[in-house]
């Protein structure tokens, strides 16, 4: 693939019945990367996968996927047929069985793989003969995602795709996640509030806040330049703006000023200086506490 | 080989992949011409990103540990187990730094810590001494 980067969007907004659900989305996910797609309840990550599958049109902005834009009806096709979508309801029909189930998907992909289509049927576990409707919920994610990997995709989407499960039937979603990223070279973009998930598969990260990008990196840079200083003074923490480059969030509470940084310490700590705290602390952040920094709380 | 990434600590998954297979060649688990997993089995079987896994292959290849035989796979050098000695010291490099920005952080000077880590050695050589 030659473009860099598979999904791109920019000031991408969307409006339903007056609520804005994106506020100026600006995104690019790497071509070749497994790329964690994180936000809270209602952050906008659903509408944002909609948009890129043309199931919903932007209110305005742009927004493209191998290149193609995503509001244009014959490109459109194009970007569904290259790629494998897994979304919440799975789109599977009650009334047939997991092989009927497969077999109507095959039909419309010339590229489908019976290799691979027998291969996760058995590691999978589902049972060929069995009714879609008696399948627990793990099961339908695991047949939704046979169907998504069999299809010779560039690109797998997934919403939400181990919300549910247990995990060991977690553990298989993701091992056949890296399995057919590593084989096949195909990028991934899935969302979930699963920070477990993503800290293990992701190499990129996207947080998305109230309809807009929050943070934006590479999971090993984050681990590299994320960092919490913590600052203790002697009186009540000054009101202080750092003006060194990386300063996500300060927070003051009485004696003690906590600093986030996306740029490690050596800023801080030198601008810190001249304050005169009592004593500093700084330690490494995990993609939790950069989550709940990021993301606004409400109150 | 048991690859046992920790996802949430601070420090990234190919550096944890890279110390542990230093650490199986310094404990003799890998010898030198020894095959490496493939990236993707090794992705798979430790369900983590093959890009990370080719990152510590190629940060590997680099350090001299591995080589890497296009379309063979991995393998370890015959120099693995001479790097030990510059593996040691860079470890301890890294441990030192940390070490020199914790003091640094907590406002100790530059003369400060130098007195501190000579004192230390001091009183390590003299420990020595007083058992010898």
């Amino acid at each position: 693939m030659a473009d860099a980067f598979v999904i791109e969007t920019a000031d991408l907004r969307k409006t339903y019945d007056g609520v804005e659900a994106l506020r100026g989305l600006t995104l690019a996910v790497p071509a070749g990367s497994i790329c964690g797609f994180l936000g809270r309840t209602g952050a906008g990550k659903t509408t944002t996968i909609k948009i890129l599958l043309g199931m919903a049109r932007p209110t305005s902005g742009r927004a493209t996927v191998f290149g193609l834009p995503v509001d244009s009806p014959a490109a459109s096709v194009d970007i569904r047929r290259r790629t494998g979508f897994v979304g919440d309801d799975k789109g599977l029909y009650d009334a047939m069985t997991v092989r009927g189930m497969i077999r109507h998907t095959a039909a419309f992909y010339p590229q489908w793989s019976r290799e691979l289509e027998e291969k996760y049927l058995r590691r999978f576990e589902l049972g060929a003969e069995r009714g879609i409707k008696t399948l627990s919920r793990g099961m339908r994610t695991k047949l939704a995602l046979l169907l998504a990997l069999c299809r010779g995709a560039d690109l797998l989407v997934l919403d939400e795709p181990t919300t549910g499960l247990d995990p060991a039937a977690t553990e298989q979603v993701l091992q056949a996640l890296v399995g057919h990223a590593a084989e096949r070279g195909v990028t991934v973009f899935f969302s979930s509030h699963q920070l477990a998930d993503v800290e293990q598969i992701a190499d990129h990260v996207a947080i998305i806040d109230r309809g807009r990008l929050a943070v934006a990196s590479g999971l090993d840079d984050l681990r590299q330049n994320y960092r919490r200083i913590q600052l203790v003074f002697d009186g009540d923490a000054p009101a202080y703006t750092f003006q060194t480059r990386g300063v996500e969030r300060v927070k003051r509470a009485g004696r003690v000023m906590t600093v986030l940084s996306s740029a490690g310490i050596d800023g801080v700590l030198g601008e810190a200086r001249q304050l005169n705290p009592v004593s500093t602390d700084c330690a490494p952040v995990t993609l939790k506490d950069i989550f709940l920094e990021t993301v606004a709380v409400e109150d | 080989m048991m690859f046992r990434p920790n996802a949430s600590s601070g420090v990234p998954i190919y550096l944890q992949l890279m110390e542990q297979v230093k650490h199986a060649i310094e404990t003799g688990a890998l010898r030198a011409g020894d095959q490496l997993p493939g990236i993707r089995p090794l992705a798979e079987e430790m369900v983590i990103n093959p890009n990370t896994v080719a990152k510590a292959y190629r940060e590997l290849e680099h350090d001299g540990v591995i080589e890497l035989r296009h379309g063979a796979g991995a393998f370890v050098t015959g120099a693995a187990r001479e790097k030990k000695l510059t593996d040691r010291l860079r470890a301890g490099q890294t441990i030192v730094a940390a070490a020199v920005d914790k003091l640094r952080a907590r406002g100790v000077t530059e003369a400060e810590i130098r007195r501190l880590f000579e004192a230390e050695l001091t009183r390590l050589t003299a420990k020595g001494e007083q058992r010898g």
